[in-house]
């Protein structure tokens, strides 16, 4: 009898051959991306860069109930793929989707609230970190048991398709997903059915505590199971916002197009635990060092600079940046508790929660 | 006035409301060329084509996903789940997504779905494809239930979950598909949450669904031979469920029989037997007395499966015994 775990012979996973990033591909400066667009992707960057770090701040002070999962090193894959996407689209994330919320456009003044669990927050309080939704931004839903979701990003999917609107829906999901049933229902129905969705696996290597590889049948958890349906098997660097963006113009518009679903891997890396409770302390130290070192945000503020982009330019939209953060945290702040009104509202469509005469 | 069997009821109802709202569309396993493995969406495929009544694979999942995902977007959907036992298949899309999708998002999201499934025993189909899953969906917070009992009933009630804006879990029972009833011409809506009286009686009141409506009512035929004048409701929606109707009638006869072919933890009548324990307690002549389906597996063989589910045989003896 034998296992890739049981192999290793040690469950201590720090001790493990570190995971290293590829290098960074410097040739994508010269991809063709407006500067104005580079910028936009840049601002989105260090907006979910900002909001995650108060976010953090705001747990230590305790103003954060339950569990959140912060986004933190993964920020260039909401970026590159929220500014690729039309107004229109339509979002999925996991409960890891305070980012990909933002990256739609939602205010970050009612989503930090959420997480403060007031009543200014986007879901009034009752849905909590895990759930972050912003209908009108696109934004329709965050789900916390992953798989599901891919079959509901079907059916947006499959009613832009029916009304004929040329909306695509893009999915996201971590490596874990991968290995869940719905995964393979889903990408087989959207194959049959040529949906306008893109599937995105956000491969940051760990299944919560556990290195992805060693509980996956293949190297590239997404990529490698693209070929079963059909697919063209796309690995895209997730640290680097304009290879994303590259990848996810193509791939979006090939579905707007008519021509179908696709399956992107993008490789990435947290920079924290998985949750709140989560110090991390599974990962190699050499692996989190390199992958710092292949950080999004210094990576692309550096590309700007090589492209000619002044510092004072990229530091006014920081401190901008830096700004809405602290505007939304006194926004979140200062929203009170929900009181007992709430708690019975919003099961029905008639508004409450009657199951009997 | 047409004499349809429940299993043409069922597309009926659905052809009522697919001409009414040229959105509406259905998908399932072996519903668009088959017509269904209960012949329940005969037609249908013909009348309204393939972009409407759609095949899927087997694939529970996906199909309630899909349904859930265009319902956000304000297209209505049927999904059809072969048999009730294969949600337990796809237990997190009802239980965790469609059920929860308004409360989490403050409101932001709604699901007109309506899940048309083939509930019930009688069949010897066995434990894994027999099973009345009714209570299975109405523990869950956000889900409406309906197990209508006769051709009219199908066809009013599919129009009223159809039109519900929130998901409803409709039971068509596989026993019943043969039955016939008159239907009168013309669009049909019925109301969920609504319980009918279906006999009049004075000494008991007998609380059924589904299938147990008619064994009901023969029972009470019987028993009226011995005396004992027994009103019966078709209880017809669980969730939301008519305890004005059950506890109107409770409180006329002061003694309630329920008859629930569901295995017997945490079975429907135990939640209408509270309700009456708490808000007529004083009324009662007696104690309420629950007949179900023992707590097991369903059998296969016949003489088995027959001893299992309420019989008309049981529903006279337990309640001319229990009314002494």
């Amino acid at each position: 009898m034998t296992d890739r775990q049981a192999d290793e012979g040690l469950y201590d996973y720090a001790l493990r051959e570190p995971r290293l990033p590829g290098p960074e591909n410097r040739e994508n400066d010269r991809l063709e991306i407006p500067i104005e667009e580079r910028l936009h992707i840049y601002e989105t960057q260090q907006l979910l860069r900002q909001f995650e770090k108060r976010a953090y701040d705001l747990f230590l002070q305790n103003l954060v109930k339950g569990t959140s999962h912060l986004s933190l090193g993964m920020e260039a894959v909401s970026a590159g793929f929220g500014h690729a996407m039309r107004p229109d689209d339509y979002t999925f994330a996991t409960y890891r989707g305070h980012a990909h919320t933002l990256a739609r456009g939602a205010a970050p003044g009612p989503v930090l609230a959420e997480l403060l669990g007031r009543e200014n927050g986007i879901l009034k309080g009752k849905g909590g970190s895990m759930h972050l939704t912003s209908v009108e931004h696109g934004m329709m839903g965050s789900y916390a048991i992953i798989g599901a979701h891919l079959t509901i990003a079907n059916g947006t999917a499959w009613s832009a398709q029916m009304r004929g609107t040329d909306q695509v829906t893009v999915c996201f999901f971590g490596d874990g997903t991968t290995n869940i049933g719905a995964f393979h229902e889903a990408l087989n129905f959207a194959v049959i059915w040529d949906l306008p969705v893109v599937f995105v696996c956000e491969n940051n290597l760990y299944m919560e505590y556990t290195p992805i590889d060693l509980i996956t049948a293949v190297p590239n958890p997404a990529a490698d199971r693209a070929g079963a349906y059909g697919l063209d098997a796309i690995l895209v660097d997730g640290n680097d916002a304009d290879a994303v963006y590259q990848v996810a113009k193509r791939v979006i518009e090939r579905a707007r197009a008519g021509q179908g679903p696709s399956l992107v891997e993008a490789q990435t890396y947290r920079e924290q635990g998985h949750s709140r409770a989560d110090p991390g302390k599974y990962r190699p130290p050499a692996e989190i060092e390199a992958w710092k070192q292949r950080d999004p945000i210094p990576m692309y503020h550096e590309r700007l600079l090589r492209l000619g982009v002044p510092e004072g330019d990229l530091s006014s939209i920081q401190q901008d940046v830096a700004r809405r953060v602290d505007e939304a945290t006194e926004f979140a702040k200062g929203g009170s508790h929900p009181g007992p009104e709430h708690l019975m509202t919003d099961v029905w469509a008639d508004g409450g929660s009657a199951w009997r005469n | 006035m047409a004499e349809l069997t429940y299993r043409t009821a069922v597309a009926h109802g659905i052809a009522q409301e697919m001409r009414r709202d040229p959105n509406l569309v259905m998908l399932g396993e072996d519903i668009a060329g088959a017509g269904g493995v209960f012949k329940t969406t005969v037609g249908l495929l013909d009348e309204f084509g393939p972009y409407r009544i759609r095949d899927t694979p087997i694939s529970e999942q996906a199909i309630l996903g899909a349904a859930m995902g265009a319902a956000m977007t304000g297209v209505p959907v049927i999904a059809e789940i072969m048999f009730s036992d294969f949600i337990a298949v796809c237990f997190d899309l009802l239980a965790n997504e469609m059920a929860k999708a308004r409360y989490m998002t403050g409101g932001q999201m709604s699901v007109p779905v309506v899940v048309r499934t083939a509930n019930g025993g009688g069949s010897r189909f066995g434990a894994q494809h027999s099973q009345s899953v009714e209570n299975w969906v109405m523990m869950i917070p956000g889900l409406k239930v309906v197990a209508p009992s006769t051709p009219v009933d199908v066809v009013g009630l599919m129009a009223a979950a159809i039109r519900d804006p929130d998901p409803v879990v409709f039971f068509e029972h596989k026993s019943l598909m043969a039955d016939k009833g008159e239907v009168p011409d013309g669009e049909i809506v019925d109301q969920l949450g609504v319980a009918k009286v279906v006999r009049e009686g004075t000494d008991c009141t007998i609380v059924a669904l589904a299938l147990m409506v008619p064994r009901a009512l023969q029972a009470a035929e019987q028993l009226a031979e011995r005396g004992i004048s027994a009103e019966v409701v078709d209880v017809r929606s669980l969730v939301p469920l008519d305890t004005r109707t059950i506890l109107g009638s409770v409180s006329k006869t002061s003694r309630l029989f329920t008859v629930e072919e569901n295995p017997r933890l945490c079975g429907w009548g135990a939640e209408i037997a509270s309700i009456v324990a708490d808000e007529l307690f004083w009324d009662l002549d007696g104690p309420v007395v629950r007949i179900t389906t023992p707590h097991i597996p369903l059998p296969a063989a016949e003489a088995l499966e027959d001893m299992a589910i309420p019989s008309v045989d049981r529903i006279v003896h337990t309640v001319s015994d229990r009314m002494g």
